[in-house]
């Protein structure tokens, strides 16, 4: 501590910390509200489970009921960032590379998913894709059901991680040199080769990022899905349901336990957001 | 929430400079720009339109009497009542964060910014658990809590504390990084000529990052106002007493009234577009673009 305050002392931030008042002030209450906000409760989740034994552990989050649930959760999830990954980019690209009328109102109804209560999405979802629905009625004669099966919580999944592609994408897009793919034309590369070996490479870390972010959302989805995803054990059940059906029968432990399973992947996917960004800013800072 | 916030773009490369290499064939312009437009009118637009569509399928009549009948009420009451507490409480704890982190120099620093984003990352249904298991009937102050009358869950205070993990990192995470970009320069000006503390923030750094807490207000407000799974799990769901505008479209759907459930859920919808159109505006304020 005394060598590292004697290492920044010489530094012109160090002199800050004695000209600018309200350090302790402010550090003191973010700390305090962080606290007693975020990381008490969420230490309450882990203190419960470690009460547990290891056998009702592994009984309360590997019981068939709910690895399906991981399936569908997991699945539907990686899905849905693989599509609005692959759309995001499309999209992206749309809107900075060309112009067209209406351009800035299409861009600004992007944050749409983020805006909308959660809710009200799945409602709308459910009434446009069920069989008498705006959708579901042109699917229905095709055989093709959407509201109440897998590719339903799929469709609310994509529509919840919409934004996140496209607005990690944006302005590393925005900020590319368009002289990189001259330079790539005038060696002799034409526009497919420009577009898989110069610009994807340094659009994939926002890419991922993207991806990341929405599967991260759509893993811990709740209010877009429970509607349309009809709810049926074993088929129809995310995660996140499954916690709260737990909770309605007064099964605490059971609840708490799936959500620790939760929390961790949870974690571990912010964690490698995180690298994924480090390395996007090292990647730009070539 | 998306990185991209109101730290500036590098302004707009007008369209006629992208040199030739770097412009697409027309046919790959239509088609891609087909393609976008259809996937997002497929996914954002016909949503948003059916919203109204079936809240006023029964007539304006049905739309006003549901939204004006006493239980709707109540949770639109119940709605602001929190919004009223949950923003003001997340825009203090902003400011206290972003003013420590980006004027100050300290251990630890990048380990809390990354715990201040930490709700993000938390299921929403969770976010509400771990409240339950602080104050709930056998949670860890169940026992003193019942001893003393004092209801959490299930009422309106569970409501609030939920809402409020919700929507933590909100303001902080817009501020942090703006704060962070003006760097100190103006605030030490101001204490050489013998401005105090708060004069410094009133006079110096309110007026610098107004536009950065707006928004960040505007988007801690929708997610506030349009908290779901958190508030189901903490709220009890009593009509007319602990029921907010969400969970209420919830009831009404659930009871087959599907144009009533739209008609309230057509005002949260309202809501999405303004927090759209505000959120547009000061963007086109921070790049200069009218």
């Amino acid at each position: 501590m005394l060598s590292d305050a004697a290492t920044v002392a010489s530094t012109r931030t160090h002199s800050a910390r004695s000209i600018l008042p309200g350090f302790g002030l402010s550090l003191g209450f973010t700390l305090a509200y962080l606290g007693l906000i975020v990381l008490v409760p969420l230490s309450a989740a882990f203190l419960k489970t470690a009460g547990m034994s290891w056998h009702d552990f592994t009984a309360a989050v590997a019981s068939p009921r709910v690895i399906a649930a991981y399936r569908l959760s997991f699945g539907a999830s990686l899905a849905a960032g693989f599509v609005n990954m692959v759309f995001g980019l499309v999209v992206a690209w749309v809107l900075v590379r060309y112009s067209f009328p209406g351009k800035r109102i299409v861009d600004a109804l992007v944050d749409l998913p983020f805006a909308l209560p959660t809710a009200v999405a799945g409602i709308a979802l459910t009434s446009l894709y069920a069989s008498n629905g705006w959708v579901g009625r042109w699917l229905a004669p095709l055989g093709f059901r959407v509201a109440f099966t897998w590719t339903g919580v799929f469709v609310a999944l994509t529509f919840i991680g919409l934004p996140f592609v496209v607005r990690t994408v944006q302005p590393v897009l925005q900020e590319l040199e368009p002289e990189i793919e001259e330079a790539a034309s005038t060696l002799g590369a034409n526009r497919r080769q420009t577009v898989i070996r110069i610009l994807l490479p340094e659009l994939m870390p926002s890419l991922l990022t993207g991806f990341a972010l929405a599967f991260a959302r759509a893993l811990g989805e709740y209010g877009s899905v429970v509607f349309i995803s009809g709810n049926m054990p074993m088929k129809t059940e995310i995660v996140p349901l499954l916690i709260i059906t737990k909770l309605e029968q007064y099964d605490y432990r059971g609840a708490t336990a799936i959500a620790v399973v939760m929390l961790v992947s949870s974690f571990v996917l912010l964690l490698l957001i995180n690298l994924l960004q480090k390395w996007s800013r090292r990647f730009h800072a070539i | 929430m998306a990185p991209a916030s109101v730290a500036p773009f590098p302004t707009r490369r007008p369209r006629a400079v992208l040199p030739r290499a770097a412009r697409d064939p027309a046919w790959a312009r239509w088609a891609l720009t087909a393609v976008a437009l259809a996937f997002l009118a497929f996914f954002l637009v016909l949503p948003l339109v059916v919203v109204f569509a079936e809240a006023f399928s029964k007539g304006l009549g049905f739309f006003l009497a549901t939204v004006r009948e006493p239980d709707a009420l109540a949770a639109i009451r119940l709605t602001l009542l929190t919004v009223a507490i949950v923003v003001p409480a997340n825009v203090v704890f902003g400011v206290a964060a972003a003013w420590a982190i980006a004027k100050f120099r300290f251990r630890g620093k990048s380990l809390l910014t990354t715990l201040i984003d930490l709700p993000f990352a938390v299921s929403p249904v969770i976010s509400g658990l771990v409240y339950v298991l602080v104050f709930g009937a056998q949670g860890w102050f169940g026992p003193w809590l019942i001893a003393h009358n004092i209801r959490i869950i299930f009422a309106v205070p569970g409501i609030v504390l939920a809402t409020t993990f919700v929507t933590f990192p909100f303001v902080a995470r817009e501020l942090i990084p703006l704060m962070q970009a003006q760097g100190t320069d103006e605030e030490y000006s101001a204490v050489t000529l013998g401005a105090s503390g708060w004069q410094i923030f009133w006079r110096v750094t309110l007026p610098n990052i107004r536009w950065g807490l707006f928004y960040g207000v505007i988007l801690c407000n929708a997610r506030a106002m349009g908290e779901f799974g958190a508030v189901s799990v903490v709220s009890g769901h009593i009509r007319g007493e602990t029921n907010t505008m969400p969970l209420h479209v919830e009831i009404l759907y659930n009871e087959y009234n599907i144009a009533g459930a739209f008609a309230v859920a057509s005002l949260l919808a309202l809501l999405a577009l303004a927090t759209l159109v505000a959120k547009s505006v000061i963007e086109w304020r921070q790049t200069g673009t009218p």
